[in-house]
């Protein structure tokens, strides 16, 4: 098939950018969306041209690398799919496709349709974790844990960081990838003594990172590529909400 | 000449007794140390965290925009550990045993022995920081079995266990970066290692958002760079794996250890043409459930369903009926091969094999879940609706990806599947503390050649990496440490660092002046067809030695004609491409010179003039029971050295799995 691209082309952070029109041509369905930005990318290096840069990495859906907005949505058209796993049989020929990068305030375009992540790390840094050395833990089996909730558990945690959610939410919030990860810590024993501070101190790192709040849309929702469920945020707020409450609860 | 530095003692008392009379460093000096990880993959983060919780100061380099986007996350099936939670006859022994054999006796036992006893730290260690591995309804972890073993020792997390392990190493390195115990450096790609009299001391690192070079100091340097099977173009690896890190301190004097053990996965979803960029895998673990097969019939073009029962030849059952579809990977490779090559391929290319779910879809699962649920003499209309659910819990996020890909549905139909590129067993040689042969320099995970010889069993490189990172690598940095806590940390302008960086900019430099017409990733794909049909699956004397020059010619015009856009000093891909990409001309060189040099097959490496009357890897102990250590004398100039390879425990038989 033939497509005509249009591209957000941005030489860096401090740059301004613009769209640019691109052609491609004897794209076959079989390819993933980003071969034929590999395609697109050797035929503007043939042609003496500056090729497209994009992130991407394990190419199977899982390394949360891969970020372009499609046609107005994060990933493109597919439900539950990174950009890596869509392939082209979602296209026909002829059509045009607008291709962004993430747009939020708190991710900053680094190059074309490379943005700047490391804030997620930072919200992680502030409490997504369990304090516990390496050594000497206690055998795995001594405490069991409900098998529906290590499912949700593991359902939470499947979230690959990508930041598709903050992309589609019109507040650039970033609850659904926090409340991801505080609902998998606090859905196990091992994460229970820390869970007050660590919605709190989260959510504070949110807010110094520039993301916005939670208006309840669900966009966050409909377009996470790994169906993370918005149910997680109202877990989140039951556990902030807690956490606030709590009289004996330091400084926040 | 190489000391593996082995403790004497007894095998099952090594490790015990190094821990116990390893040097340490008190915690005051710990702070005044300086440790350089790079890497932060399974091995690489577990390190860092690690060495960071003991109070060192860790500087830790990645070259994706977050070190949770390592590939480890990509691993699928799960990891194995010696519980014996099954009540089926593990043990430590018999997983050391399990991966000495399925390693085809190449490997080092006391090594291998280690990582059997940690193994089951690291199962307790990832609960108690919250990995969410799958469990049973009485709350206790669950396990599966994978190929080349006959107990059930895998732990897993759905098809997404090395996500969920290399999250929870991510998160305690993350608690390390907040703590200020280690410092994050994103989007930096090693460039070089700067020795300073025959000690590691430092990197130089490219920052990948503006270009520049930059010079860090570390009293020592950890590499867990990952494995190099992008060599061959089309492999499972992520598009940035690369061998540069691991070949610029070959350059630096670390010996290169069995380059040319490459592990071909059996399960992979095929080729579909020429714009492939990379081929994905489907776990191992679906060969517990899922059913290998071909028509009877050559060159049968019917559909999978059409073909009955008694026109299937499950081959890998026929041919082993002990391990039947988990056979290890290296024997299921060939077979596949063996079949297709015999003209009884599927698909449009002919070069793909079924993977069958039907059959344990309803007669284990549909069956099981039918019994619990007191539905009596269900139909099978009942049985495939109950057994589907059970699949797409095990498996759901592999069966969809499978769908997304091919756009076939292999819940109604059989998966398609052919070998493809997904590991190496070969890396940096290291010793018993898993130092190179500079001093100094660390290397963990799949970057070094430690543990699994000639072929790596299944669920075995998420062990190799958190044993490595988590429990191996505290206490023989440690050791080593303890000699260096007088050395003040060097500043960055000593003349060795300058020296360095310069070299690494002369090349950036040599590689944008050539200005040629031809792309980084035309070089990458010829280099890539070159290794998969001369030193791919089956390799032999005279094939060897035209890749070899081939490869010679590919890297000059390499050198001549590509073409990289942009300049240095911004973001630019292509250049970072390039630079890997000349660094695999040089590797494909030595990988087809070893392959060459060991005349015997073992484990994935097949040399087709070494094989049984009915077509099995055929060693050669007398002559080739050794690791090759291989040593850069000069431009693409290498001596072999020896590290003999002697069996106190075991005694190495032919590999059988009939």
């Amino acid at each position: 098939m033939n497509l005509t691209l249009k591209v957000w082309k941005q030489k860096n952070a401090e740059s301004g950018g613009k769209f640019e029109t691109y052609k491609v041509s004897n794209i076959s369905s079989e390819m993933s969306f980003l071969e034929m930005f590999d395609v697109l990318n050797e035929q503007l290096i043939r042609e003496g041209k500056e090729p497209i840069a994009f992130d991407h990495d394990c190419r199977e859906g899982i390394c949360g690398m891969c970020s372009m907005y499609i046609n107005g949505r994060p990933h493109g058209p597919w439900h539950g799919t990174t950009t890596c796993q869509l392939h082209m049989r979602a296209f026909k020929d002829g059509d045009t496709i607008v291709v962004e990068p993430w747009r939020a305030k708190a991710f900053p375009v680094v190059k074309d349709l490379i943005v700047d992540r490391s804030a997620f790390d930072r919200i992680i840094q502030a409490g997504g974790y369990i304090s516990v050395n390496t050594g000497n833990a206690q055998d795995g089996n001594a405490i069991p844990i409900p098998k529906e909730n290590a499912d949700k558990a593991f359902a939470a945690a499947a979230c690959i960081g990508c930041g598709a959610c903050v992309a589609a939410c019109k507040n650039s919030s970033a609850l659904l990838f926090l409340s991801a990860k505080v609902s998998h810590l606090a859905l196990l024993p091992q994460g229970e003594a820390e869970k007050k501070d660590r919605a709190l101190n989260m959510i504070a790192q949110m807010d110094r990172e520039g993301f916005g709040s939670c208006t309840n849309t669900g966009a966050c929702e409909a377009v996470c590529p790994k169906e993370i469920e918005i149910t997680n945020i109202a877990r989140l707020n039951g556990e902030y909400l807690g956490a606030g409450l709590a009289s004996d609860t330091r400084k926040h | 000449m190489l000391d593996s530095k082995i403790p004497a003692g007894k095998l099952e008392e090594k490790w015990t007794d190094y821990k116990g009379h390893c040097k340490l460093v008190n915690p005051a000096n710990k702070r005044k140390l300086e440790v350089i990880v790079v890497g932060t993959g399974l091995a690489g983060a577990s390190a860092a965290a690690s060495l960071g919780e003991q109070g060192y100061q860790v500087k830790a380099f990645c070259f994706q925009d977050s070190p949770r986007r390592a590939h480890s996350i990509a691993a699928q099936g799960g990891i194995n550990a010696a519980k014996n939670y099954q009540n089926d006859g593990d043990s430590v022994f018999r997983l050391f045993y399990d991966t000495i054999k399925g390693g085809d006796y190449r490997s080092r036992e006391s090594n291998v022995h280690r990582l059997a006893e940690v193994s089951v730290n690291i199962i307790d260690q990832c609960v108690a920081q919250g990995v969410p591995f799958a469990r049973e309804y009485g709350g206790l972890l669950n396990n599966r079995s994978f190929g080349g073993v006959q107990v059930k020792r895998t732990f897993y997390a759905a098809g997404q266990t090395g996500q969920q392990l290399l999250i929870g190493a991510y998160q305690a390195l993350e608690r390390q970066v907040a703590l200020g115990n280690v410092k994050m450096y994103n989007r930096h790609e090693m460039q070089d290692v700067v020795v300073i009299d025959g000690k590691a001391r430092g990197i130089i690192t490219r920052n990948l958002i503006n270009g520049q070079l930059e010079r860090f100091f570390g009293h020592a340097v950890v590499l867990a760079t990952g494995g190099y099977g992008n060599v061959f173009y089309l492999s499972t690896n992520a598009m940035g794996s690369n061998v540069t890190a691991a070949w610029r301190a070959h350059k630096k004097g670390a010996h290169f250890a069995n380059p040319c053990f490459t592990q071909i996965h059996p399960t992979c979803i095929p080729v579909s043409g020429d714009h492939q960029s990379k081929l994905t895998l489907m776990s191992e673990s679906l060969r517990n459930d899922g059913r290998i097969w071909v028509p009877k019939k050559q060159n049968d073009t019917r559909k999978a369903n059409e073909i009955p029962e008694e026109e299937r030849d499950y081959y890998l059952e026929r041919r082993y009926p002990a391990f039947g579809n988990l056979v290890p990977r290296d024997v299921a490779s060939r077979a596949a091969k063996e079949r297709c090559d015999a003209g009884y391929g599927v698909g449009t290319t002919k070069q793909a094999v079924y993977l069958d779910f039907k059959y344990n879809l309803i007669n284990k699962y549909g069956k099981a879940e039918a019994n619990k649920q007191g539905i009596q003499n269900p139909d099978m209309e009942t049985l495939i609706r109950l057994g589907k659910e059970v699949v797409k819990e095990e498996y759901g996020n592999l069966f969809d990806m499978y769908e997304k890909i091919t756009g076939e549905n292999p819940y109604e139909v059989p998966m398609r599947i052919y070998p493809a590129v997904h590991y190496t067993m070969g890396g940096l040689w290291v010793d018993y503390d898993l130092m190179t042969s500079v001093q100094g320099l660390f290397c963990l995970g799949e970057a070094n050649y430690s543990d699994h010889g000639a072929n790596r069993l299944g669920a075995s490189a998420l062990m190799q990496g958190l044993a490595d990172g988590y429990f191996v690598i505290p206490y023989t940095m440690g050791n080593y440490l303890a000699g260096e806590i007088g050395v003040k940390p060097i500043p960055t302008t000593d003349r060795a660092f300058v020296e360095v960086e310069t070299k690494a900019n002369e090349r950036i430099n040599r590689l944008m002046n050539i200005q040629g017409t031809q792309t980084v990733e035309s070089f990458h794909k010829r280099l890539g067809k070159i290794m998969w049909e001369k030193c791919g699956m089956a390799r032999n004397e005279q094939g060897l030695k035209e890749a070899i020059e081939e490869i010679k010619d590919l890297r000059a015009d390499f050198w001549k004609n590509v073409r990289i856009p942009g300049s240095i000093y911004e973001m630019n891909p292509e250049l970072d491409k390039a630079s890997r990409v000349a660094d695999f001309l040089e590797l494909g060189e030595l990988m087809c010179r070893d392959a060459l040099e060991r005349n015997e097959s073992c484990g994935g490496h097949f040399r087709e003039e070494s094989q049984t009357p009915d077509g099995e890897a055929l060693r050669n102990d007398d002559q080739y029971m050794y690791v090759s250590a291989w040593k850069l004398n000069g431009e693409n100039s290498w001596e072999l050295e020896k590290e003999p390879l002697n069996y106190e425990l075991i005694k190495p038989t032919q590999r059988n799995y009939k």
